[in-house]
Order: C-alpha cells, then sequence, then structure tokens
C-alpha cells in the first residue's frame, strides 16, 4: 500500500525531472544545431568546443568568484544582524522585518533598481559627490574590474535577510540553559558564543550555504537585468550563456552541455550534504 | 531604465538583442495556439492567424492599417492577432519555433529577411515558396533586386519585404554642429576630426549605448561597408573573405578611435539612452538605425530643425538594410487567406498605411514619399539609388549564432582594443558559422 501511495509522484518525478535531465545529457552528445533536431552521435564534442570557447572559461571563474563573495557576505551580515536581533531589543521586531523585505522581492525587481543605483550619472555616484565622499565613487558595472562586485553587493542585499532568518530561528531554537551554564562555568559572553553558540548552529549554516550556494550557482535573472553579462564577459554567467546558446544561437547542443555541466556543479554541492543528511537520520 | 530598453521593440523589431521570460511565454502562447488552430475552411470566410512581434507603438498602429485593408478586400475573413510581446521579437521566436515544430504554424510569420530566414526556416523545409504570388503582382518591377535576393535561395522567393529600415545613420545635435559650425561629416576623416574639435566643447561627443554589443556591431559592419565597400562586404559576411583582411581591421581601427570619444558609462546604456545624451546636448552624433527617428519625434525633437541624419560616416551611396517580410509556412490552416495576406503586405496600398506609422520606408519604389517625414524622404530617394547590403548585426546577412558570437567578440574589444585578436576571433566564428 505505501507503494502505491507514493507511485504517482514517483512516476512523475521520474519523467519530469530525471527524464527530462537524461534526455539533456543526451541532447548535449548530439550535433544538434538550428530548428531541426539532429540526434548524430558526437560524444563530447561539444563539451571539448565548450570549454576552449573564452567566453565559458570567463563564466566558470565568475561563478566561484561570485558564490565565494555571495556567500560570505550573506552569512557573515546575516549571522551579524541574527546576533543582534537577538538581544531582544525594543524595536527588533520592525528592523527584523525590514531585513526580511527584500527577501519578498524578484531578482527582475532587484537587479533593476539596482541598477538605477550604480548609474554613474544619478546613482551612487551623485550620492557621494554631494557628501564629498569622492573618493568612494566607482565604475560600478561600467568598468569590467567592479562589476561582478557591484552584482555581488545587489545579491547579497537581496538574500542577507534570507540568512538572518535563518540563523535567528537557528539561535532561538538554543536553550537560555545552555549559555547560562556557560556563564556559570565562567565563560565570557564572547566564549559563550565561540564554544556554545556557534556550534549549534552548524547545521543552520550547512543547510544556508546549500540553499544560497544553489542560487548562485544557477544566477540569471539578476545578471540579465543588471549586467547582460557585460562589460565584455565580466559578470557573465553560465544559466546566462546557456539561454543565449540554446535560443538566440540556436546551438541546442551546446546549451545542453551548459545545463550538463550547470547540473553537475550543483551536484557536487548538493550531493555531499544529501550523503551527510542521509548518514545522519540513520544514526539517529 | 529598464523599461526603455524594452521599449526598442517599438521601433525596430529584432530578435536577438534582448530577451525576456522564454519559459513561461512559450507555454502559455503554445496553449493559446493549441485553442485557436481549427480546421480552415475555403478562401473566402475562415480565419487568418498572423504572427507578429509588433506589439506596440507605431509598429502595433502599423500592423493594424494592414489588418483594415485586408478586411475591406477579403471581408468574412477573422483576423486573429497573434502577437508575442517582449524582447524585441526573442520571445516571439521562441513561440514560434516551438509551434513551428509541434506542426502547429500559423498563417503566415513576421521574419527578417536573409539568413533568419533562409538559414532558419527556408533550409529547415518548413517554407512555402511565393515565387509565383511575385511574379502574378509583378513584385520585379516595384520591389529592388537587392532586396529580393535576400529573400531567395535556390530560384524560388520566399517571403515578401513589407519595409526598410536603415542601419548605417548618422544622427546628430544640428544646435551643436551649428555652433561649432561642423558640417556633418561624410568621411571618417571629417568625422573623427568633427570629433576631436568637440571633444573640448561637449561631455562626450559620440554617443554610445553598447549594453548587448550589437550597437558595436554595427558600428563594426557600418565600417567594414565603408572600409571595403558592398562588394567585400557581402564576402566577408558569407564567409567568402577573410574577417582578418586589412578592410576589416581598419573597421575595427575606426571604432578603436570612436571609442576615445564616447561616454564611458556606455556599457550599460541601451541605444535609447544614448539617444537621449544627444537631446540633453551632452553628447553631438550617434550612429544608430532610423528607429532612433522615433526616439527623436517622441521627444519632440523636428527633424532637420532639432536634428539631422547622413549615412555613417564612409557610406555615403550604401544602404545597410534591416528589412521585415512576411512568408509562408508549409502547413499553413488557412492557405488561401494567408496568400491574400502576403498579396496586401506587397500592395502599394498595404505599404504606404504600414510605413509612416511604423517610421520605416516602403520596400517598394513606387510609393508616395510626400507622406513620410523628411528624413524619411532622404532615405527613400537614397534607397533607390544605393547599394543594398543586408546588415549582419540584425541577422539578415548572417546566422543568429554567428552575430550573437560577433557581440560578444565586440564586447571583448571594446575593453581590449586588440584589433588583431578580435579579426582573427571574428574568423574563427566565420570559420564555425559561415562555411
Amino acid at each position: 500500500m505505501p507503494i502505491l501511495m507514493i507511485a504517482p509522484s514517483v512516476v512523475l518525478i521520474a519523467i519530469f525531472v530525471y527524464g527530462f535531465i537524461g534526455r539533456t545529457a543526451y541532447t548535449s552528445l548530439t550535433a544538434w544545431r538550428g530548428v531541426v533536431p539532429d540526434y548524430t552521435f558526437v560524444g563530447l564534442r561539444n563539451y571539448e568546443r565548450l570549454f576552449q570557447t573564452e567566453k565559458f572559461q570567463a563564466d566558470i571563474v565568475n561563478t566561484i568568484h561570485f558564490t565565494v563573495f555571495f556567500l560570505a557576505g550573506c552569512l557573515v551580515l546575516g549571522l551579524g544582524a541574527a546576533v543582534l536581533l537577538d538581544q531582544k531589543l525594543r524595536g527588533s521586531i520592525i528592523f527584523q522585518n525590514i531585513f526580511m523585505f527584500p527577501l519578498a522581492i524578484s531578482f527582475i525587481v532587484t537587479g533593476t533598481v539596482w541598477r538605477w543605483i550604480f548609474n554613474p550619472n544619478y546613482g551612487l555616484n551623485v550620492l557621494f559627490h554631494n557628501l564629498h565622499l569622492d573618493f568612494l565613487q566607482s565604475g560600478w558595472l561600467t568598468s569590467p574590474g567592479s562589476a561582478l562586485n557591484s552584482l555581488t553587493i545587489a545579491a547579497v542585499w537581496q538574500m542577507s535577510g534570507f540568512c538572518m532568518a535563518m540563523f535567528l530561528a537557528g539561535l532561538r531554537g538554543i536553550p537560555e540553559e545552555l549559555r547560562e551554564a556557560a556563564r556559570v562555568d565562567g565563560a565570557s559572553e564572547s566564549q559563550a558564543f565561540r564554544y556554545v553558540v556557534f556550534p549549534l548552529l552548524r547545521p543552520i549554516t550547512l543547510s544556508a550555504v546549500i540553499i544560497l550556494g544553489h542560487i548562485s550557482l544557477k544566477i540569471f535573472d539578476l545578471v540579465f537585468v543588471m549586467t547582460f553579462g557585460g562589460p565584455g564577459y565580466a559578470t557573465d554567467m553560465p544559466g546566462l550563456n546557456m539561454f543565449i546558446t540554446t535560443f538566440r544561437q540556436d546551438l541546442f547542443a551546446r546549451g545542453a552541455a551548459i545545463a550538463t555541466v550547470l547540473l553537475l556543479m550543483v551536484a557536487l554541492l548538493i550531493v555531499p550534504y544529501l550523503i551527510w543528511n542521509l548518514r545522519g537520520e540513520t544514526e539517529r | 531604465m529598464g523599461n526603455e530598453r524594452w521599449s526598442r521593440r517599438q521601433f525596430v523589431s529584432r530578435a536577438g538583442k534582448t530577451a525576456g521570460g522564454v519559459v513561461l511565454g512559450l507555454s502559455f502562447a503554445d496553449f493559446l495556439a493549441a485553442c485557436g488552430a481549427s480546421q480552415a475552411p475555403a478562401a473566402g470566410g475562415g480565419k487568418l492567424e498572423i504572427f507578429s512581434w509588433w506589439t506596440a507603438g507605431g509598429e502595433a498602429d502599423g500592423l493594424a492599417e494592414m489588418f483594415k485593408i485586408y478586411k475591406k478586400n477579403y471581408a468574412g475573413v477573422e483576423i486573429v492577432n497573434a502577437t508575442v510581446a517582449g524582447g524585441a521579437g526573442t520571445n516571439a521566436k521562441a513561440v514560434l519555433k516551438t509551434r513551428m515544430e509541434g506542426g502547429k504554424p500559423p498563417d503566415s510569420f513576421q521574419v527578417h529577411a536573409g539568413q533568419e530566414l533562409i538559414s532558419t526556416w527556408v533550409k529547415a523545409g518548413k517554407m512555402e515558396p511565393i515565387t509565383s504570388v511575385w511574379k502574378s503582382q509583378g513584385w520585379d518591377n516595384t520591389i529592388p533586386k537587392d532586396l529580393k535576393d535576400i529573400v531567395s535561395s535556390s530560384g524560388d522567393v520566399w517571403s515578401v519585404p513589407v519595409n526598410v529600415h536603415r542601419g548605417n545613420a548618422l544622427w546628430y545635435n544640428k544646435k551643436i554642429l551649428d555652433d561649432n559650425s561642423i558640417t556633418p561629416p561624410t568621411t571618417m576623416d571629417d568625422f573623427l576630426s568633427a570629433l576631436g574639435k568637440l571633444k573640448a566643447k561637449v561631455q562626450a561627443p559620440l554617443a554610445l549605448g553598447s549594453s548587448g554589443n550589437w550597437q558595436v556591431q554595427m558600428l563594426l559592419e557600418n565600417n567594414i561597408l565603408a572600409a571595403g565597400g558592398p562588394d567585400f562586404y557581402k564576402q566577408v559576411f558569407s564567409g567568402k573573405a577573410s574577417f582578418t583582411d586589412a578592410n576589416v581591421k581598419q573597421a575595427l581601427s575606426w571604432i578603436k578611435s570612436m571609442l576615445n570619444y564616447v561616454n564611458s558609462d556606455h556599457p550599460t546604456l541601451g541605444w535609447d539612452d544614448a539617444d537621449k545624451r544627444l537631446i540633453s546636448g551632452t553628447s553631438a552624433f550617434n550612429i544608430m538605425g532610423d528607429w532612433a527617428k522615433g526616439y527623436f519625434t517622441a521627444a519632440s525633437w523636428v527633424p532637420n530643425k532639432d536634428f539631422g541624419a547622413a549615412p555613417s560616416p564612409g557610406t555615403t551611396g550604401k544602404y545597410v538594410i534591416v528589412c521585415d517580410t512576411f512568408g509562408l509556412p508549409k502547413g499553413a490552416p488557412d492557405r488561401a487567406n494567408a496568400i491574400n495576406w502576403i498579396k496586401v503586405c506587397g500592395s502599394q496600398e498595404g505599404q504606404a498605411a504600414f510605413n509612416p506609422k511604423k517610421g520605416s520606408i516602403p520596400a517598394r519604389t513606387d510609393v508616395s514619399a510626400s507622406i513620410f517625414d523628411p528624413i524619411a524622404q532622404q532615405f527613400i530617394a537614397e534607397f533607390k539609388t544605393d547599394a543594398l547590403v543586408p546588415s549582419s548585426a540584425h541577422g539578415s546577412a548572417t546566422p543568429d549564432a554567428f552575430a550573437s558570437g560577433v557581440n560578444d567578440e565586440m564586447g571583448q574589444f571594446v575593453i581590449n582594443k586588440d584589433v588583431n585578436k578580435t579579426a582573427s576571433n571574428l574568423q574563427k566564428l566565420s570559420d564555425e558559422f559561415l562555411k
């Protein structure tokens, strides 16, 4: 009976998730180019070509750069805000909500707004100029050196509230008695954090890394709106490259190859987590 | 700014330069298509489904004018206006691809003349030739041969051109030029010296919006035309001449020189943001297709009083065409109605009604110029005598795979300004996609 209960969803997932993944992987091994499908088998040629393109090489570097800084930014800001809010000072509920609001906005809106903010003619630069802080001015999205970091700032702005919410939930879940006990044992407040609170936040941190990590690897909408991958390849990402290759250039096989590489990258992040999770469950 | 970037499609219908949420568009329009595709009765009644991405502003008005003419001539046919908004045609093309793949073509669809038509659809065997319609309507006498050639392959004609946009146009703020006693430059040397003269006077003499990089590709193709002439242009964009040729390198070094005079925020600006700089007087020149005219007039600028137009430097007597056409897909559900639609598209009456609204000039040479603004009149006169070449940046001269790759290369070139490396990278693209 239990098998019958889950059978429909297993069948649907098998077809619509794993079936399509399989089809994409298969397509990436064919010569399909143009609107008429061509399933001539060409082995790994598409992958070879793909990794030879300057654009995709830039994509890989950009993704790693973006992911590292995006994760670091979100975790540090999120944890910092959560610790402060956890002090239960007056008004903390208001700030808690303010920090959470960006999460309710889609990346498209965030991207559009930040594109304005970074515009050299009427954005941050003007603000800095009026405040006589001209040394803070920068090319933001217009110069290849700073564009990716500017993009990261916008992404962190959007997602650090989410991190804060997770950490806050984690902090609230730690019984006050544990900290109390640490204090009784003579630990200072910072030692209590270092040796009691942070270790207990480890599972929450891992979940946050997994969730944010797969968002950042698959990032598309923010880049699409803010920079469209430019200047040059400075902010190009595999997701955007996949879209352009497939639907604009009609290179369906190569687009499928990018999709497969992207899947492998995300799998690299998710699979260890799943294994760790599974092991945890069996031990329990 | 986001909205302004999308609004380009009100002026030019070009796919592949900006894009939107294709996935949603696909499934929804597919669903609509499935609902709409009923069995077709004989001509004289039934339906006519016209697929385009003319959803807004002048182009939607122009399309409505042609529908009026169709209804007048073929009463009793119900016209289904299947437009797909967004992304200057990219969304529409993605929807079209799924419909064609799924065996549910519209009766007729908008497609750019040239490779977008020939290499995408004709070579895939998805189109029906309209050679007999072309002959019976006598279009050989009214539509230039250069234009017929780019909608033809293997002896057949595959679609009818409705309008012509010009890609190689130089726009200028008339007041700034007059104040500094500069005449509109015709050669590249004149142009560069005019820019040099203005450098101290205006913030950035040449306005550029390079978001998406296709605008830089337009500079490239205009400059190749200026350096090598129409024959070389056609050869290099069909893979018969090399991009490492001296003409291409000359074209690239001209872009490099121009980049000394452009606004530094260009990577984040769209073409219309660049034209805004002309209006505000922070730039004097912009090189852009003639859809820029629509932007200027929408800002209440008067042609030949506030702004003027000339062929882009070095391309006098040459006309880069960006041309919308309508063709006949194989298996069109209302074939007879579709053929009548194609006749309306190619008719004098249809083109006279459509083009003033769209802001383009007619593909036919016998439409009275008096209904157009002075700049369009100037272009109509030049169109009749100029050498016509198809635009690569807008998918006519080359397949999308190539044009899109060139966009990337030009994005790199704007940063590294390396003429030789860019030329050899362009040749690699040519080897891959033009052979």
